[in-house]
């Protein structure tokens, strides 16, 4: 195919041509950086808690009323107790937080008393011996926790247990290539022995606040009491996650009322807190899934009405070239090849917005860098786009009969 | 003149319908464009606005950095400050106005035996706030700086508060009980929610629901009432053991607001807080120079990054987006007017000058933006539904369908369509006569 020809017809229509390769720039532009926030987004939606979510829902009991600590790690202790003979539920235990939940208490972790920076920070869970099996966390070395070692501890003492677990992410950087096993670590600079550690745990939070310490957690064997109250993280038998659910308010509030569980956030279950946390990433994947989507069609539909314009414009002229022999084919290849070229240009402009639109991306909203897979794609979208939709005008012109000469037009 | 413009009208309808395809293609891509523009546009005014415009001004968060260039955050201070801190800044008094505040949650005590105690958050917080930050009142007002002082057990309850536990009446001197210990009720607030909740962004409570119940400060910390917000103790290893511990340590968890009324009100506090620093450093506390920070509500919501990421983001892709309909729409309404060459030339030969022919076709593409508007605010009214899918429920609460985003929606559908129009149509009143009517 000769391409000057067709560089020489489009001179001639160079608003057109710029409208179409301006649009198609643009629409790379955006499409590129659309479909990397969504990779970015749905990322972070797999990212595993470490938890048995099926089965786990989580009580956000607030105390009410004055209490001393004592009376309340003693409610707590009671509320456990009932909550473990539920008929639907499997274990139970005090907590803090949990993954996914937003928000929670996160401290620096030191080898040694006299280093003055800590060497990461840490998720800080507060569990008792039921805590690894209720979340069904997977212990790969030393131990659960002893039924003997859990105490209680009011929210503004000392934060400090003799030993504690910790999660493997945790333990890798903190003793990069050895065993954490009985390696001794300071937590706002108390001093703990690791005793056990487990596969895999979550942060609070998905936040970017969070992401510096994501899955490197320490478990201290301790209730928590906190006057404004806590969490009870509860397994429930296989399939009976609804019934235990139903039945918890009231097997807790029969023997002690002076508490609130909210109606709307006071029993979850992780499949709703999981919706919860991710509220905000699958909303923007929606949006940026959609924007795309109809960007394309319209992008489509624009090449579509102006190639259409220009084979109706063009009908003598083709009409000519059949006279003198071209084929159908000739005619089709030929528009098909305008458009490639059009296109081309259009993708190179692209590229180029698409990088410094993702460049300021990056330095106002602290996204990572555009990766080149998605430019490329983004590339071959466009140039497959192009050519499917001139594909309908380039066979309406292949068919002008050659009499077409003959006519004005 | 107006005559003219009917008939343009009617040339523009006329010629619309001859090519229905490409006008409705038109039309979608304005609309849809217009659509993706304001539904986004309408969750960043929603989170972007001023949330007190008739003082942000003059009220500012003093804040002081406790912890020193080894453990503060790139060189700021924290986000709050300490006990100490704050209780020494309201004794020294520097500001017209001033408070600090925590975040609290009561627990509201149930006066039948059958019925379950129920949460109400709010704060504690000096008399001062009410006036400063304008809370309008339904019933009552403030207490008085003298109940902060004697710390008495005093209450300003919110609206939907009184109406569930007083039906809506003037409650103003009853009694509600709060975690057991009975407290006055001095005022009933009318509805008042600002968003984002400038006075507590640390405890990222921007976009949380309305508070119900504010008591005096003195009185809550005195009798152990805890935050109910965030509480951000360092690396430094200062924070204290026990409340008592706590409350001396450097943990950081009061939001402080001062009023001043002046630049030179401004400067003189700024000087204040540089000496109190000083003062420390003095003492012992501090070995490090004084660095404070003084901002005021813009600077502070732009400080703590109170638009979500997300909101400026989709605004600006959709803003793009709208680019790319409109570059469409160039595209589109110049291969429409220069299919009409031919008509153009018999028109320009029969005597009609350049500006008829600019007058027909921008009428004609303001109908395609009219058209493209009303479609706009269609599936605007129905994005607005869909909002919740996008954003997190507490913002896309926020943002609403009203008669100046209406307006705005078809205001931009117009101009845009019609500025996208001006080069087809200069291109259409380039047409020679002479040279149309030769072809044919």
């Amino acid at each position: 195919m000769e391409i000057k020809p067709i560089l020489t017809a489009l001179r001639r229509h160079k608003a057109g041509t710029v409208l179409i390769a301006m649009q198609i720039a643009l629409t790379l532009a955006i499409v590129c950086n659309a479909l990397f926030i969504i990779q970015q987004r749905v990322s972070h939606l797999s990212e595993p808690t470490g938890i048995d979510e099926n089965d786990i829902y989580v009580v956000n009991n607030e105390w009410a009323g004055k209490a001393s600590t004592a009376q309340l790690d003693a409610s707590t202790r009671a509320d456990l107790a009932a909550l473990r003979q539920l008929p639907g539920v499997q274990d139970a235990t005090p907590s803090n937080s949990y993954p996914l939940r937003g928000g929670g208490w996160d401290d620096g972790i030191r080898l040694r008393p006299d280093q003055t920076a800590d060497v990461t920070g840490s998720t800080i869970y507060f569990g008792d011996d039921h805590f690894v099996d209720t979340l069904g966390l997977r212990l790969v070395a030393g131990r659960n926790f002893r039924a003997d070692e859990i105490g209680s501890m009011e929210v503004r003492e000392r934060l400090g247990a003799p030993q504690v677990l910790v999660t493997r992410a945790l333990a890798d950087k903190l003793f990069p290539g050895e065993s954490a096993l009985g390696k001794s670590i300071y937590i706002a600079g108390n001093q703990t022995t690791i005793v056990g550690v487990v596969e895999l745990l979550q942060a609070q939070s998905v936040a970017r606040w969070a992401s510096k310490f994501a899955y490197r957690a320490v478990i201290l064997p301790k209730r928590l009491i906190s006057a404004g109250g806590g969490f009870y993280i509860v397994r429930a038998k296989p399939g009976q996650l609804e019934a235990a659910m139903r039945a918890t308010p009231e097997a807790l509030n029969r023997i002690n009322p002076r508490r609130v569980l909210d109606e709307h956030d006071g029993v979850l279950s992780f499949a709703e807190v999981r919706a919860r946390a991710y509220e905000g990433d699958r909303g923007m994947a929606v949006l940026m899934g959609v924007i795309s989507l109809v960007l394309l069609a319209i992008t489509a539909a624009g090449i579509v009405g102006l190639t259409s314009f220009w084979v109706g414009q063009r009908r003598r002229q083709i009409g000519v070239r059949r006279a003198l022999g071209a084929t159908r084919q000739d005619i089709l290849q030929y528009f098909m090849t305008e458009n490639l070229l059009i296109s081309c240009g259009g993708v190179g402009l692209g590229v180029v917005l698409a990088i410094a639109m993702n460049l300021w991306l990056v330095t106002r909203f602290e996204m990572h860098r555009l990766s080149m897979d998605y430019v490329l794609s983004g590339v071959l979208l466009l140039l497959l786009l192009g050519q499917g939709a001139v594909l309908a005008p380039a066979i309406r012109a292949s068919k002008v009969s050659p009499v077409e000469a003959t006519r004005s037009v | 003149m107006s005559g003219m413009f009917v008939h343009n009208l009617r040339l523009g309808a006329r010629s619309l319908r001859k090519n229905p395809v490409l006008t409705a293609l038109m039309v979608m891509a304005i609309g849809f464009g217009v659509a993706a523009s304001m539904i986004t546009y309408a969750v960043f005014r929603a989170v972007s606005g001023d949330p007190i415009p008739q003082k942000s001004s003059q009220l500012f968060v003093p804040l002081i950095d406790n912890r020193g260039p080894q453990y503060n955050l790139e060189g700021e201070p924290p986000n709050a400050l300490t006990y100490t801190d704050a209780v020494a800044l309201m004794k020294a008094h520097r500001a017209k106005r001033q408070t600090v505040l925590y975040q609290v949650g009561l627990s509201v005590m149930p006066q039948q035996a059958n019925r379950l105690p129920f949460k109400a958050v709010g704060y504690a917080t000096l008399a001062d706030f009410f006036p400063m930050f304008d809370v309008p009142f339904q019933y009552g007002g403030a207490w008085n700086p003298a109940d902060d002082e004697a710390r008495s057990a005093v209450v300003v309850i919110g609206r939907k508060l009184n109406q569930k536990l007083f039906g809506g009446a003037n409650s103003v001197g009853r009694e509600i009980v709060l975690d057991d210990q009975p407290y006055r009720i001095v005022g009933v607030t009318d509805d008042w929610d600002p968003k984002p909740r400038f006075f507590d962004m640390f405890s990222g409570n921007a976009y949380a629901d309305p508070s119900e119940v504010y008591i005096p400060f003195h009185y809550a910390v005195e009798h152990g009432i805890d935050t109910y917000g965030n509480n951000n103790c360092g690396s430094d290893g200062k924070r204290g053991i026990g409340r008592e511990g706590w409350l001396r340590g450097e943990c950081v968890w009061i939001s402080p607001w001062v009023e001043l009324d002046s630049a030179a009100d401004v400067a003189a506090y700024r000087q204040y807080l540089t000496s109190y620093a000083q003062d420390m450093r003095s003492a012992g506390r501090f070995d490090w120079a004084p660095n404070v920070r003084l901002r005021d509500v813009n600077d502070w919501l732009d400080y703590c990054h109170a638009v979500p990421p997300e909101s400026r983001i989709s605004l600006v892709i959709a803003m793009g987006f709208f680019a790319i309909c409109l570059v469409n729409t160039i595209g589109l309404l110049l291969a429409k007017f220069m299919r009409r060459s031919s008509e153009i030339g018999v028109r320009r030969a029969l005597g009609a000058s350049r500006a008829d022919i600019y007058r027909q076709f921008l009428a004609e593409a303001s109908m395609v933006g009219v058209a493209g508007g009303v479609l706009g605010v269609l599936l605007t009214g129905i994005g607005m539904f869909g909002v919740g899918l996008v954003f997190q429920p507490q913002i896309a609460r926020l943002a609403h369908l009203d008669l100046s985003l209406v307006a705005l929606s078809l205001l931009v559908a117009v101009f845009a369509t019609v500025v996208a129009a001006f080069y087809p149509t200069w291109r259409a009143a380039q047409v020679q006569p002479a040279w149309q009517l030769k072809s044919n």
